[in-house]
């Protein structure tokens, strides 16, 4: 019989789980639905953050938040080159696929060249610890990730709701030639979206390199849940990644804790079937 | 009449003496006719190695030690009174990419002799090969004894024929009777799950309640509920079927429940970072070799280690000293240079028959293959994470000096 503590424990981990798999993805939603862009670099240029975060905070001793600060803008600009590239050859939804596994398979090998193939973990004194809350520990690094992730979420959600980049953005969409005579700037506008999710590998790849260990075959290790997350969520959807996340993030902690920890990763793709059966007009 | 003058044969006779020194040095030394009759070029060597893929962190630690060996053996001369070569291919960690190019080697590279790659799953799609071309392979890490049936395989890695009983029963007797329960948790990496599955009987001979087993998937990156588990079930010992860094992943989450396993075992962790992490402290592990005295004592084991640390940190590896899976690959190279050696020949049969016959000396030391499935006894010690660093603790032959094993 499985205990409340156990029960208890294995949702928030699942919660914080989740949180990241919105994090890892909302970039990628949002390319993947306003520019028709399937952007498998998403994952690469998380892991490029990651190790630029492990080599700045745990070789060079800067703070992290420091090093948010130059990787933001410079992977806005990594989003916004690729973005251009795409668009100078035309390369439609399909062939993005390929392209950006590409991209990937260079970054793994760059990644290795540079920080060998062994694991790499980033000794920092960094949100270390756990607060205790009515028998259950909720890791301090866990909870920063968390709130940054929901932030992030609800910003985006927000902008797109109730600001004219939003609209701009819905519109852009649904048709482009009457949005750009309506004024709608489309390239800018996909750059601008482009860079977004540039900037949020960044932020995914620092909380990468503070929560986990790095090796440069670990690319494609968030893809199927993530991807999973994203198509369940709604393409595009910032709340819906989020809310999707979570759902996936507690369903395979709760197996773990209830089952064996083997059938956890069958959970993200059973409820992805399930729901398209039931629910296809969701993509 | 002088020495130059032309004699009656029409050959001088200074010429006359040299031809009979050289006929008298080739009736001499028939044996190594067959040597120099099988070519006169570099001796070509043909592997592969997990260079890239999830097994890359191990498949280029082998590199840097078969780069190291082959340097070494050119620098004396090479092996037969030739160069050699070693013809190195990326098998990209996948089994299935790893028959295709030993069939390469063999048919296309027309390589003299085989290596092995890593690791377990590899290993056993080369010998598929090799059994067909009737060839030897010396490997490296071989972790399920009982699936390398080719009589022509050789495991450079003494685990033994029984290593799920052996292993566990040396861990067993090491710990002694503090340990009452215990929590098995398993990758399903084949290897792994072969070792940690078949400890589970062991544990029940010895009277050892089991109060958790769990498997996981390999390359799971979410440990938090398994250490929830874990907590709950408050083992002795946690006997982890672990590969790379799986044992990290499940301390680093029960750290966050803020809970440490008393005793806690390893099968086969990445040796930097469970060392230098500060959850690893006490952890164990099996291994055949540490870069520690008395293993490094053995003649050539200095020098291996100093050149294998210079290599390693040029190559910035976070953990640049000689273990287990770098002492068996230079192990294997070491027993494949010796039957060539001391069979005078790149016979394969040749060379297999005198190694299943004679074992071979590693600085493991002396290995043998005499027993089922050219397994000879289980070689493997008992090491502990102490003062972030692996020192062995067992058995007493084998300890480093000034270790003292801990036991909760």
């Amino acid at each position: 019989m499985i205990s409340a503590t156990l029960l208890g424990q294995s949702v928030l981990s699942g919660f914080f789980a989740g949180c990241l798999y919105a994090l890892l993805g909302l970039g990628l939603t949002l390319t993947w639905r306003y520019l028709k862009v399937i952007n498998l670099a998403h994952f690469a240029f998380v892991l490029i953050a990651a190790y630029l975060t492990f080599q700045l905070v745990g070789k060079n001793g800067l703070n992290p938040l420091l090093v948010a600060v130059i990787l933001i803008p410079v992977f806005f600009l990594a989003g916004v080159a690729q973005q251009a590239l795409i668009e100078h050859y035309k390369v439609n939804e399909f062939a993005s696929i390929i392209l950006t596994f590409g991209f990937a398979m260079i970054a793994e090998a760059g990644l290795q060249w540079i920080w060998s193939a062994d694991y790499q973990k980033l000794e920092a004194h960094y949100m270390r610890g756990s607060l205790q809350v009515a028998g259950l520990f909720l890791p301090i690094s866990d909870i920063v990730m968390s709130l940054v992730a929901i932030s992030l979420c609800v910003m985006v959600w927000a902008a797109m709701r109730y600001t004219w980049l939003g609209k701009a953005l819905r519109a852009s969409l649904d048709n482009p030639g009457i949005a750009a005579a309506f004024g709608v700037p489309n390239r800018k506008l996909s750059y601008l979206v482009a860079g977004a999710s540039g900037a949020s590998t960044a932020i995914g790849g620092i909380f990468v390199a503070l929560l986990s260990t790095l090796a440069p075959s670990q690319i494609f290790s968030w893809l199927g849940v993530v991807f999973a997350a994203a198509l369940l969520g709604g393409l595009g959807s910032p709340i819906g990644i989020l809310a999707a996340g979570i759902l996936l993030g507690v369903s395979e902690h709760v197996t773990m804790a209830i089952t064996a920890p083997s059938w956890a990763p069958v959970v993200p793709f059973t409820l992805l079937m399930v729901i398209l059966l039931l629910w296809p007009e969701r993509i | 009449m002088s020495d130059r003058e032309i004699s009656k044969s029409g050959v001088t006779r200074r010429g006359a003496l040299a031809g009979g020194i050289a006929t008298a040095a080739a009736a001499s030394l028939p044996a190594a006719i067959p040597a120099l009759a099988q070519g006169t070029g570099p001796i070509r060597i043909g592997s592969t190695l997990a260079l890239t893929g999830p097994l890359a962190q191990t498949g280029i630690l082998h590199k840097i030690v078969g780069d190291i060996f082959i340097d070494q053996a050119n620098k004396s001369g090479g092996l037969l009174g030739r160069k050699v070569e070693w013809v190195l291919l990326d098998d990209q960690s996948k089994p299935d990419v790893t028959r295709t190019l030993y069939e390469r080697l063999l048919t296309v590279d027309k390589v003299d002799l085989l290596i092995g790659p890593y690791a377990t799953g590899s290993i056993l799609s080369a010998m598929g090969v090799a059994q067909r071309y009737n060839k030897i392979l010396v490997h490296h890490t071989f972790g399920i004894p009982s699936l390398a049936k080719y009589d022509m395989h050789i495991p450079a890695w003494p685990i033994g024929f029984n290593p799920e009983k052996t292993v566990t029963n040396r861990v067993m007797d090491m710990l002694g009777n503090k340990v009452k329960t215990v929590a098995v948790v398993t990758s399903k990496f084949p290897s792994v799950h072969f070792l940690t599955v078949g400890a589970r009987p062991v544990f029940k001979e010895r009277g050892i309640q089991e109060v958790l087993f769990l498997e996981f998937e390999f390359g799971a990156k979410d440990f938090g509920p398994i250490a929830a588990r874990v907590k709950d079930a408050n083992p002795d010992l946690l006997f982890m079927g672990a590969i790379g860094l799986e044992g990290n992943q499940l301390l680093e989450a029960l750290e966050k429940l803020n809970w440490t396993p008393r005793n806690h075992f390893y099968t086969y962790p990445t040796p930097g970072p469970l060392a230098l992490s500060p959850m690893g402290k006490d952890a164990l592990s099996f291994t055949a070799y540490e870069d520690l005295p008395p293993l490094n004592k053995a003649p050539g084991a200095a020098e291996f280690g100093k050149l294998f640390t210079d290599a390693a940190k040029a190559a910035n590896n976070p953990y640049p000293f000689v273990e287990t899976q770098t002492a068996a690959s230079y192990s294997a190279w070491q027993i494949l240079f010796h039957a060539a050696k001391e069979t005078n020949s790149l016979d394969d049969r040749k060379m297999a028959d005198f190694l299943k016959k004679n074992g071979a000396p590693t600085i493991i030391g002396k290995v043998r293959f005499d027993g089922p499935n050219n397994y000879g006894e289980d070689m493997m010690r008992i090491k502990q994470v102490q003062n972030q660093k692996w020192v062995i603790v067992y058995p007493d032959e084998f300890k480093t000096p000034g270790s003292q094993l801990i036991i909760k």
